[in-house]
């Protein structure tokens, strides 16, 4: 059961499976677990970013393509539930609709720069995403009549997905295990269900013959099409389905935020922090993804508070809150991805499976 | 004689203004292993690049039982029917010996868009991999990565992928260059097994004397790209056109050994 569920690919290591275990348990379980808006914020960016970053290492980690335009499919399919719900109205309907066009529209423009670029090398094809991301991003702000513009937009959800929404009052008097219980848990629940859906479809993927072709492909291309396999359709394919994929989560993400805009869907940072998660947590192994978002979020969010928190402790000492102090988390952030880098070149994942 | 399996007309190709092959014709016959001789440099290599389509040809056609493949890619060469091993080892380094038999199997079964199932579960696929690979005699170290293979191991592995393919034009570039006097001949013996098979045309580029006297129905000569000669093994090799190539001192002499 648990087997097929992963599709055979366990993780190989005891500490690892421990580790999975325990995020997806608190990612589970996060409301209950971590009640507040912060944490279970953070919970969902959490999934959200693991199925964008499994997404991505599809392409790079399992077929060695780059690709600059991750964020730019993200936000397509962001922006398609944003305008989905805007002009059909709240309902589930418009997210079905947004997030099933956001996905096909990805995987269409995703096919057409394929294969424009990838038929000659793979280093065009990173340049010419990098243009067309840039293209789109400039579009997406100056259009600001269709998609808000540098504001963005703002849309309405069906009300089962707003904090103003209770149930469960006659049975457990609206709250479980002191969670109160409404439209924003749901929306938590919707949001990991996706995310959980989502990478398990793509750990069967990476299993799959395609998969074992990506592979293939990755290792040696000039041999691949030696044996059959016309390496061109199968990077096209593989580019799609990681461009569907990555829409999806941009439409859980919008979702989630009830708002999109440029800054949090579609920009270069993003795509920084992507590349980071894939490195971190372990290229070609998609757990790598739930170690590498899930720690690089964490990072994101809380190693501010923490160097507080130090600086705080240690205060009183020359220099030593200078340089904790809570200002200066991004270099520290820079610091420890450096490290992280040159300890385990080939990511967490990699690392632990080698002691194993 | 039947229609050949395999035909080189006026095959060119030119870099710049050096012709490495220069309008060979050649037609390749069924249950039939030619071996392709010359000195370094004479094309050889070449004419297997321009057969199996890494090298586009400059002029001059290359038909596979009576199609013409000139125009189509190499992955579409290899579906049609010809396979390649390569000279230098050219495998999948950081996959398993299985996985890369496997992935050979599954391209000839057009399952590589499965997306949905696990490879695994695809136990027809594993079986026929495994018994290429008890034929070269790997498969106790079928779970091994490649690159942590012997160099005589990965050369048996690039006849196992070859083997799997089961094309109808085999082409062995120098498959024994490098191996060790014991491993050898479990490839020799491979291929030699191969030509009992209906169908299938043969191809071996060697400079073994050997091997070929042991092996080759047939002989061709390549010199500065051109055919030289052509004929069963005894009679090229005592040939005037052989024997003036290489300006009397023999073809054996010239061949050299490695």
């Amino acid at each position: 059961m648990i087997n097929s569920l992963l599709s055979g690919d366990l993780p190989r290591s005891k500490l690892l499976a421990l580790l999975l275990g325990a995020i997806v348990i608190c990612l589970a379980l996060a409301p209950f677990l971590f009640p507040g808006v912060r944490t279970v914020d953070t919970a969902a960016r959490i999934c959200i970013f693991i199925v964008l970053v499994a997404s991505y290492d599809l392409l790079l980690g399992y077929g060695g393509i780059v690709s600059f335009a991750h964020t730019m499919f993200f936000g397509v399919g962001a922006y398609g539930v944003a305008l989905a719900s805007t002009h059909m109205g709240r309902g589930f309907d418009a997210i079905a609709v947004g997030a099933a066009s956001g996905a096909i529209i990805a995987a269409l423009l995703a096919l057409v720069i394929g294969l424009f670029s990838l038929r000659v090398r793979a280093i065009f094809f990173a340049m010419i995403t990098l243009a067309v991301a840039s293209a789109v991003a400039v579009l997406v702000s100056q259009m600001s009549g269709l998609t808000g513009g540098e504001d963005g937009l703002t849309f309405k959800l069906p009300r089962e997905l707003g904090p103003a929404f209770k149930f469960g009052k006659e049975t457990f008097d609206g709250t479980l295990f002191g969670v109160k219980l409404n439209g924003k848990l749901l929306a938590y629940y919707f949001v990991f269900l996706g995310a959980l859906i989502l990478f398990l479809g793509m750990l069967r993927v990476v299993n799959s013959p395609f998969g074992r072709v990506l592979q293939a492909l990755r290792e040696n291309d000039f041999r691949a099409e030696a044996i059959g396999y016309r390496v061109v359709y199968y990077r096209v394919a593989a580019t799609c389905l990681s461009a569907a994929v990555a829409a999806l989560a941009g439409s859980l993400y919008a979702v989630w935020l009830r708002y999109v805009g440029p800054d949090t869907t579609l920009s270069m940072e993003i795509m920084i922090d992507i590349l980071l998660m894939v490195v971190i947590g372990g290229m070609g192994t998609m757990y790598g993804a739930i170690i590498g978002a899930t720690l690089f979020v964490l990072a994101q969010n809380y190693l501010q508070n923490l160097m507080g928190a130090a600086s705080g402790l240690v205060e009183g000492i020359p220099i030593l809150p200078e340089l904790l102090s809570a200002d200066r988390w991004l270099l520290w952030l820079g610091v420890l991805f450096i490290l992280s880098v040159y300890f385990f070149p080939t990511g967490v994942v990699g690392r632990l499976r080698q002691q194993s | 004689m039947t229609s050949p399996i395999l035909r080189t007309t006026d095959l060119t190709v030119r870099f710049g203004g050096h012709v490495a092959v220069d309008n060979v014709s050649c037609a390749f016959h069924a249950n039939q292993l030619t071996a392709i001789v010359g000195p370094n440099g004479a094309g050889k290599t070449t004419y297997f690049n321009l057969i199996s389509g890494q090298i586009p040809a400059s002029s001059g056609r290359v038909e596979l039982r009576g199609q013409s493949i000139s125009g189509l890619s190499v992955s579409q060469r290899t579906r049609a029917g010809i396979g390649r091993a390569f000279q230098l080892t050219n495998l999948f380094p950081n996959l398993s010996v299985l996985e890369n038999v496997r992935l050979v199997v599954q391209s000839k079964q057009g399952k590589g868009f499965n997306l949905f199932s696990m490879v695994t579960k695809h136990t027809e696929m594993t079986e026929a991999a495994e018994q290429v690979l008890a034929r070269v005699r790997l498969l106790d170290q079928r779970e091994q990565i490649v690159s942590e293979l012997s160099h005589g191991d990965q050369r048996k592995l690039e006849v196992a992928l070859l083997i799997a393919l089961d094309p109808d034009v085999y082409m062995f570039d120098e498959p024994t260059a490098g191996m060790s006097v014991d491993e050898a001949p479990i490839v020799l013996d491979l291929i030699a097994e191969l030509k009992e098979q209906d169908n299938r045309s043969i191809l071996l580029v060697e400079h073994k004397m050997d091997v070929i006297r042991t092996l080759a129905d047939r002989i061709i000569v390549l010199h500065n790209g051109a055919l030289a000669a052509d004929g069963a093994p005894a009679d090229v090799m005592a040939s005037d056109v052989v024997q003036e190539a290489y300006m009397g001192r023999g073809l054996e002499g010239a061949l050299g050994h490695e």
